[in-house]
């Protein structure tokens, strides 16, 4: 009966070919649309969370402001925090703006940044040429400077820059390392900044207070306990005040992101929705316009003792098959244009099987949802009035 | 001869408006097995309602219609399909042919509702195809064939089901005289072969290829007199037979 019913709706839909690919064609950009976006926003996500991910999701960031009297962290804060438990090291992070001299080349506002040797340790592969910072450079604060590749080339032109001196905010520079060119991130490039023992950039830059350490986890599935072990030290530091100091940990933010997208996705694919909609109000008009135009078949069918249920069938079958092909091509060309958007866009595109069991899904509900009421006013048609109807 | 469709007093009232309508006024009728029984009367006289019912498509008003031991007053949609499916095979005036389906494909349309399995359908289609001399036509779409071979088609998927009754309505009407000669001989040497036939005419000329004619007129039904085309029709039988 079954197999009757599909080849019957077949070729009633192959019949009237350009009616059902008008329908089709409702149901396609409906779930096109929603496969698109949901594709879209599920690759922009990701290249979000792996550069997020890039960034350290070992690492837990730590900003102090401080109180009046004790504004940041001090060198035995940093030592306490770096014997915590699982963690395997700390680097914290000074920074401020200032000019660069190199021969005749006066640059200013360039970003300086005072990091460890953990920083380096951590970061191993950031380091193009040269050296990073190490425990001596610190210890001693000497003068010495990593720089941005873009800066290397803007100021050196093509010059060895390892073992040559800058002015650094007037003080004598040495430079020991040169960085790899980083693609950028959300977080900022490091091209074009100068990075300096923590130790001689505070003092180059006048800064007082370390308000920025990074602390590098062992084992990121302890973070809880880390963080908890931070803030007991971080407490205590500051006097148990409010509002003295934040910790992030990277998955959080990660988790963060991953709602909001995860919202935008309801949101998106919500409003994609009513293409859909608009798709199966297409269906059930063609259901019923089908429905008016054979009613004599149906009448007919009835009197050879066609059942109410398998007259509703029939046209149930022919809303579906529309539907499901309209949601099958809408499923192609919706990953089609993902794709080209994750060319464009350059984020990886990702297929999930959710994906495809929601093309097929939503599509086959349209059908059965939209046809119903057409199918049902067949299957009540009056076996004589429909055969009357000539 | 077995008693195979039974109606007793059975009344068909409309009600348009505030008006009531009696269409059909106490029809009793009945009808034994191999029958050929033709239901004459003029437009209007309630022939077509009689029809309805007698098909199962419609149900009395009262009265009380036993087809083939099946109480039909009481019956619902579903059961009333499967009645006519199973008990009633229809001819229709405008043959009502599915023109998107080959001859051998509406022939197979009744036996699908019967559930009867592919392979049968196509055997019992081909060799019924065969009996109506259209043996040759089975591929050939309603457009492709005259009046009378949609109508033999029409006739083959009547009987494929192997129904208790046979009901047409008009079968001639919209056919040429030659043609309509032609489809009643077959209704003839159908009748010969046992089947039971029920016919609905307005043409007395029709009428007569039947043994019995039943007179409606207003609603109310008479037994007809012994037509002097029965007697034709009758020494036409032994003529088939011998």
């Amino acid at each position: 009966m079954l197999k009757e019913c599909m080849k019957m709706a077949w070729s009633n839909i192959i019949h009237n070919k350009m009616r059902s690919f008008l329908t089709v064609l409702g149901v396609l950009i409906g779930v096109s649309s929603i496969i698109a976006l949901i594709t879209i926003v599920q690759g922009a996500t990701g290249s979000i969370t792996s550069q997020i991910s890039s960034l350290g999701a070992d690492k837990i960031t730590i900003q102090a402001m401080g109180t009046r009297l004790k504004q940041g962290l001090s060198e035995k804060d940093l030592e306490q925090l770096s014997l915590v438990n699982n963690v395997s090291g700390v680097s914290p992070t000074v920074s401020g703006k200032t000019a660069l001299v190199y021969k005749r080349n006066v640059k200013t506002d360039v970003s300086v940044q005072g990091k460890n040797n953990v920083y380096f340790n951590k970061e191993l592969d950031s380091l193009a040429r040269g050296r990073g910072v190490n425990v001596l450079d610190v210890n001693n604060k000497n003068q010495v400077a990593v720089l941005g590749s873009d800066l290397a080339k803007e100021l050196f032109w093509g010059d060895e820059p390892i073992g040559q001196h800058l002015l650094v905010n007037g003080n004598t520079v040495t430079i020991v390392g040169v960085l790899k060119e980083s693609s950028g991130s959300i977080m900022g490039s490091t091209n074009d900044i100068v990075i300096m023992p923590y130790t001689s950039a505070m003092k180059t830059l006048g800064v007082r207070n370390i308000t920025n350490v990074d602390v590098y986890m062992s084992d990121a599935n302890k973070s809880e306990s880390i963080i908890n072990d931070v803030t007991t030290i971080l407490n205590s530091a500051f006097n148990y005040r409010e509002n003295t100091f934040t910790v992030l940990n990277m998955q959080n933010i990660i988790d963060v992101i991953g709602n909001i997208t995860g919202m935008l996705t309801l949101l998106l694919a919500g409003i994609a929705s009513i293409s859909l909609l608009v798709g199966g109000i297409g269906i059930m008009n063609m259901m019923l316009v089908s429905v008016t135009e054979r009613t004599t078949e149906i009448g007919l069918r009835k009197a050879l003792g066609a059942e109410p249920a398998q007259i509703q069938l029939q046209f149930l079958i022919e809303s579906i098959f529309i539907s499901l092909f309209g949601g099958l091509l809408g499923l192609i060309i919706g990953l089609l244009i993902a794709i080209v958007a994750s060319i464009l866009m350059k984020f990886s595109f990702t297929i999930t099987a959710w994906t495809i069991i929601l093309a097929v899904g939503f599509s086959a509900a349209v059908g059965i949802i939209f046809g119903l009421a057409p199918a049902r006013k067949a299957s009540r048609l009056n076996p004589i009035d429909a055969l009357r109807h000539v | 001869m077995s008693e195979i469709l039974n109606m007793q007093d059975i009344v068909k009232r409309y009600s348009l408006d505030a008006e009531e309508l009696v269409v059909l006024n106490k029809i009793n009728l009945k009808i034994n097995e191999g029958e050929f029984v033709s239901i004459l009367g003029p437009s209007g006289s309630g022939k077509s309602t009689l029809m309805n019912i007698l098909g199962c498509l419609d149900v009395p008003t009262s009265g009380k219609y036993i087809l083939a031991n099946n109480d039909v007053e009481d019956l619902d949609e579903r059961e009333l399909a499967r009645i006519r499916n199973k008990e009633i095979g229809f001819v229709f005036q405008s043959f009502q042919l599915l023109q998107r389906l080959n001859a051998l494909e509406n022939v197979e349309l009744p036996m699908i509702y019967a559930r009867v399995s592919p392979e049968n359908r196509r055997k019992k289609a081909m060799a019924i195809l065969e009996r109506v001399g259209l043996a040759e036509k089975m591929n050939n779409y309603p457009n492709q064939l005259s009046g009378g071979q949609q109508q033999r088609v029409a006739i083959a998927r009547s009987v494929v089901t192997e129904p208790t009754i046979l009901l047409a309505d008009e079968p001639t009407g919209a056919l040429d005289q030659k043609t309509g000669q032609q489809i009643m001989q077959l209704f003839k040497d159908l009748n010969a072969e046992g089947r039971t036939i029920i016919m609905i005419t307005h043409d007395t000329n029709i009428a007569r290829y039947s043994k019995r004619i039943v007179n409606i007129l207003d609603g109310h039904l008479s037994e007809g007199a012994a037509t002097n085309a029965e007697r034709v029709y009758e020494n036409g039988m032994e003529q088939y037979h011998s």
